[in-house]
Formats: structure tokens, C-alpha cells, sequence
């Protein structure tokens, strides 16, 4: 699904030169649930851009789903991230005062769906995300976090993409509600057969991951399986 | 991206902020509206100033003393000093080819005093019989100036219905005497209104005979103006070439330098024109300025918008959007706004242009075409100051916008 063949990152600022990632090399299975873990500065965010297509790396090829991305055009890339890569933000990044539904569904709009299917594909995402369906009615900013948070997964999922891609998911969440959010992507993995990657710089959020890859100073410490995997059963109630 | 789904954001976009889209509209109604309005005035003045020299006699050759210079135009002619047209000029223009009609003229103001008692300061032209169809003057009642008054010096007068009011209010003036500069005249006659041209007002002149002017009352052998009626318009110019050739003669003067010009309508209407379209451009010009800061209204709201929205961008393209989708939906919002604006604007300057004739009485027209410009100016406004921030937007490093605070 994925392979990232020694992946360099090297911005230029003026006359200085800072590369903030050496040599990253490493495969992603469909299927799999991957966490990216590492503390902040260790290139975990510009590694995360690069597989969410949002960047090129500056030497090495990033290879998804067959498409070799890395000297993609900024319109190219668009396209790609339309149809394979469902973001999730720390930030949630909803758009003000709109419907739940219209937030589910604004990728569709740019994927070229036709606004009939649309609605149709939103409540199925809104489902697998486990947004309960009294909330439907409310506007974006009327949600607590966990609720917002669970928007932005059904988002994520609407255009169905090959890998999910969430940046700090619980950030901004506390204990309680990161945990049900956590959840939430551990069934989206087990009943659902998503690929998962998650960045964060948590080892308490790491744990729910079946594999952990380890970052430090731009480059892999550790890649492994998660010996102490937290598994939670079902979702607990919102 | 489909347009309903471009027309949906852009509705959304403009609603969520009513009041700033609102006032940034407004910037554009005002701009097009003085647009609109002022071309409408200045148009309808044009319009005015056209019917008021037709109604002078369509076919109307003018013979004035003194030279009209190039660039200088009518108004500036016929000074007073000049006193190179004689009697004997009449004469000769009357044998021209095309010559309908000829009436001299020689005219002064006097003060007038009536049988009344009210007195006025009024124009007194003499004149010959033929000052009536080639002027286009109708006598209303009574008769006008004959050949018999012409040659006998006949004290009479005949008056036009703004001097008659002046000097009589609403008794019939016919057969009353008025005095002019100290001489009496019997009133043989009164003129039908004919409305106001410009700077001379017809109505408000009296006629006496020519000779009785040139001989009692002025004391002077020359006249002010020849005025000829031709026969078509298309023997205009030959009439004109061939006056000005045979008083050049008389007159032993070169017909490119003379000391005396033949004007025709479409001279007079010529200058009249450049002077209203000088007027207009002027008018539309300051609107134009307003139409303007009205842009830079919509371009300063984009800019405000493309940053507030920064984080919305970033993550628009994070899902999927490409530069093209991003600048189509500013670019949409801006053009949504200055088309709203022209069509405010347009409706707007149509009701202002209807309210100066209504209150003010300056006739104005609202031609299509100045529609049709608003339209396109409004539109290209919107393309041409939505483009910036459009692109500015759709530039948007999509990592860099979704850290935006």
C-alpha cells in the first residue's frame, strides 16, 4: 500500500539548510494500524505531510497504492488525496456554522460526486463513525470535541480512501473523549478493514496502534509490533 | 467542482456576513447608479440642445460678421464691433441657386416701455417679412412685418409672447403702442411661444422693420445676421460654398480669411455636441471614480475573507481541492457581489434620472447602451479586483493554511 524508499526532507531557508528528514524507509500494508511516534521537532508532522500528499520529499520515492507521488504537481496531488487519503486533524477543522451533513460531504463535492449520491454516502460515513443521529440536526459549532471529532472521521471516510491519515486525533480531547475517538478508529480497522496511520506524540495514544514506528531527529528509531496494545472491546458510549 | 455547487458556496460565503457583503454592495450600486445617472443627464441635455437648434429652422444658413476661428466654435463669434455685413449682401445672396428664403437682421436691446406703463430690457430685431418661415416663426395673432412697412419706415412692432406679458400682463397688446428707446410703435401683431434656446430666448424679442431699425432707432447701415432658409438639406453645402464665395467677392476679401462667416445648423450643432459630450465625459468620469473606490471595496472585503478563511482554505485543498476550484470560489464571490451591485445600480440610476426630471426638470435618457456598459463595467470590476485575493487564496500553501491562527 505504502513504501517509502529512503525519503530525504530538506527545507532551505536562506543560507541555511535543515534536513528534518534522513533516510526514512519503510513499507505500509493494506490493512495494517499504524502509529507515528515521536516527540515534537522529530519530523513526525513533515513525514505526515508527505504521506498525506500535502508535500514532496526532496530525494527518495514515496510510493502509494502504485502512483509513484513524489514528483507530483500541486494539482496532481489534489487529485490523489481526493481519492485515496482521509484526513483527520488535531484542530478538527470543520466549516463554521454549517450542517453536519455538509461537512460530511464536502469532499464529494470536489471528487465530482453527483449531489444526489452525496447524502447517501455522508450518512453511511456518519454511521461507520459512530455519530449518533440526534446530533444530525445540529450545526458544526453547536458539537462538543468528541462529536466534532467524529464528524471530521466521517469526513474522512465519505470519498472511501485507501489510507486514513489522523494527525493528533484526541489533541485537543480529554482522557475520556480521546479514548472513545481511539476506539473509534480500532473498530474502523478491525470491523472495517481500514489502514490507519496515526501521528502523535503520545506513547498512551501509540498503544492503541498494532505497530508503532519511532521517530527521532528525522530518522526511524524503532519500528515494531505493539507488545502492550491497548484493544478496547466496543465503543463506550459517547 | 459543478457550478451549482460553486453557486451554493458562494451563497453561502456572502450570507454568512450580511452586513459586510451588504455595505461592500452598496460601494457598487452607488458607483453604477452616478454612472448611469449622470450619462442619462448628459445625454438628455444633449438630446435637449438638438431638438432646441432644429427647431430654429432645419435648413438654416447663418451669416454672421466677423471670422470664426478653427477650435473656437460658434459661441465665440459675431462680435458686436464688426460691421461688415450691408444691406447690399442680401441682395447678392439672394441670387444663389437654392436659396428658399432670406431674412436680414439687425439687432439691439432696448428698454421698452409700454402704454401699460411696465417697461422691460428686451432684444429688438429688424427685420424683413421673411424672418417668419425662414426662422420658423408663426404669428399667433394679428400679422407680421410686410414689404409695404419695410419701405415706408413704418413704426409697427410685433412681439414675442414672453416681451408681450412683460409689458402688457394678460391684456391683448394688438393696436397698443409701446415706446422703444424713446419712439413710439404700434403693435400689429404677436408671436406663438417657440421655447428657449440655450443662451437666446425668441420669445422674448420684439420685430420692428428693418429700415425703421437700421434708420430711427439704431442709426446704422450694416446688420448683425443674414439668415437663409435652403431649399433641401442636400444643397446646403452648395449654398454655403457659394455664399461664402460671392460675399468673399463683394467684399474683395479671401474667402479663407473673411470678415464674415457662413455657418449652417450642423455647425452650431457641431460645437454644441463637442460641448455636451465634454460635459458628459465629465459627468461620467467623476462617477466612474466612485465606481471605482466601489472595486476597491470589493477587493479590500476578498482580501479580509481569503485571510479569515485561511485555515477553511487549507483545508479544502487538504480534501482534495485544486487551485482552480479555490480562485473559481473566490472569484465567484466577488463577480456574485459587483452583479448584484450593477443590478441595484442600474435600477437605482434609472430611479435617480427619473427624479432629477421629475424635480429638477433637466431631461435626462437612460440609453441601453449605458445599461449595457454598467453591466460590463460592474462584471469586469468584479473579475479584475476578485482576481487578487482569488489567487492569493488558490496559492495557499494548503500545510502552511491549516496552521493559520
Amino acid at each position: 500500500m505504502i513504501s517509502c524508499r529512503n525519503i530525504v526532507k530538506t527545507y532551505i531557508n536562506g543560507d541555511t539548510q535543515t534536513t528534518v528528514l534522513k533516510d526514512v524507509f519503510f513499507d505500509i500494508a493494506g490493512g495494517e494500524f499504524v502509529a507515528i511516534m515521536g516527540p515534537s521537532g522529530s519530523g513526525k508532522s513533515t513525514l505526515m505531510h508527505i504521506l498525506g500528499c500535502l508535500d514532496t520529499p526532496s530525494s527518495g520515492t514515496y510510493i502509494l497504492d502504485r502512483h509513484d507521488v513524489s514528483a507530483y504537481s500541486d494539482d496532481e496531488l489534489a487529485d490523489i488525496r481526493i481519492k485515496k487519503i482521509g484526513f483527520v486533524f488535531q484542530a478538527f477543522n470543520l466549516l463554521p456554522r454549517s450542517s453536519v451533513i455538509r461537512n460530511v460531504t464536502l469532499p464529494l463535492v470536489y471528487a465530482g460526486v453527483p449531489g444526489s449520491a452525496r447524502e447517501k454516502r455522508g450518512m453511511t460515513a456518519l454511521a461507520q463513525a459512530a455519530f449518533p443521529e440526534a446530533f444530525q440536526g445540529h450545526l458544526s459549532n453547536q458539537l462538543s470535541g468528541g462529536m466534532m471529532q467524529r464528524v471530521a472521521i466521517a469526513r474522512a471516510l465519505v470519498n472511501n480512501p485507501s489510507i486514513i491519515l489522523a494527525d493528533e486525533p484526541t489533541g485537543n480531547l480529554d482522557t475520556k473523549t480521546g479514548e472513545i475517538v481511539l476506539a473509534t478508529f480500532q473498530r474502523l480497522h478491525r470491523d472495517h478493514g481500514r489502514t490507519i496511520i496515526l501521528i502523535t506524540h503520545e506513547p498512551y495514544v501509540a498503544e492503541h496502534a498494532e505497530r508503532i514506528i519511532h521517530i527521532r531527529d528525522g530518522s526511524i528509531v524503532t519500528d515494531e509490533r505493539n507488545s502492550r496494545r491497548r484493544i478496547i472491546q466496543r465503543d463506550p458510549t459517547p | 467542482m459543478k457550478i451549482s455547487d460553486l453557486l451554493t458556496e458562494t451563497y453561502r460565503a456572502l450570507s454568512a456576513n450580511k452586513a459586510r457583503s451588504g455595505l461592500t454592495i452598496l460601494g457598487i450600486v452607488i458607483g453604477i447608479a452616478s454612472v448611469i445617472a449622470m450619462i442619462a443627464i448628459g445625454q438628455g441635455a444633449s438630446a435637449t440642445i438638438q431638438s432646441s437648434i432644429q427647431g430654429l429652422g432645419s435648413n438654416l444658413l447663418t451669416i454672421v460678421p466677423g471670422s470664426l476661428q478653427p477650435g473656437r466654435g460658434f459661441v465665440s463669434s459675431g462680435r458686436g464691433a464688426a460691421t461688415t455685413l450691408k444691406n447690399d449682401d442680401v441682395e447678392a445672396v439672394r441670387q444663389i441657386e437654392g436659396v428658399a428664403g432670406i431674412s436680414a437682421e439687425l439687432q439691439r436691446r432696448f428698454q421698452i416701455i409700454s402704454s401699460a406703463g411696465n417697461n422691460t430690457n428686451s432684444t429688438v430685431i429688424g427685420t424683413l417679412p421673411d424672418y417668419a418661415p425662414v426662422r420658423n416663426a408663426a404669428v399667433a395673432e394679428g400679422s407680421f412685418i410686410t414689404d409695404a412697412h419695410v419701405r415706408s419706415l413704418s413704426r409697427v412692432a410685433v412681439l414675442g409672447p414672453t416681451a408681450a406679458r412683460d409689458l402688457f400682463g394678460e391684456d391683448d397688446p394688438l393696436g397698443k403702442t409701446i415706446r422703444i428707446n424713446k419712439i413710439n410703435f404700434k403693435v400689429i401683431g404677436l408671436l406663438a411661444t417657440k421655447g428657449s434656446s440655450g443662451f437666446f430666448n425668441p420669445d422674448d424679442t420684439i420685430f420692428v422693420p428693418l429700415s425703421a431699425m437700421q434708420k430711427v432707432l439704431a442709426g446704422a447701415d450694416y446688420l448683425s445676421t443674414i439668415a437663409i432658409s435652403v431649399q433641401s438639406k442636400d444643397m446646403m453645402p452648395q449654398v454655403q460654398d457659394e455664399a461664402t464665395t460671392a460675399l468673399a467677392a463683394r467684399h474683395r476679401v479671401d474667402p479663407a480669411n473673411a470678415d464674415f462667416s457662413v455657418v449652417s445648423q450642423a455647425d452650431i450643432l457641431g460645437t454644441l455636441t463637442q460641448v455636451t459630450t465634454t460635459f458628459t465625459i465629465f459627468l461620467a468620469s467623476i462617477a466612474g471614480i466612485s465606481l471605482l473606490v466601489g472595486g476597491i471595496g470589493i477587493m479590500n472585503m476578498m482580501l479580509t475573507t481569503v485571510t479569515e478563511r485561511t485555515r477553511e482554505i487549507g483545508l479544502r485543498k487538504a480534501i482534495g481541492a485544486k487551485k482552480r476550484d479555490i480562485s473559481m470560489q473566490f472569484l465567484a464571490e466577488a463577480v456574485t457581489l459587483t452583479f448584484i451591485g450593477g443590478v441595484a445600480g442600474v435600477a437605482m440610476g434609472w430611479i435617480i434620472s427619473y427624479a432629477v426630471t421629475y424635480f429638477a426638470g433637466i431631461a435626462t435618457s437612460v440609453s441601453l447602451a449605458s445599461v449595457a456598459l454598467a453591466f460590463g463595467v460592474s462584471a469586469a470590476i468584479g473579475i479584475i479586483f476578485g482576481y487578487y485575493p482569488a489567487r492569493r487564496a488558490a496559492g495557499l500553501n494548503p500545510i502552511e493554511a491549516l496552521r493559520y491562527e
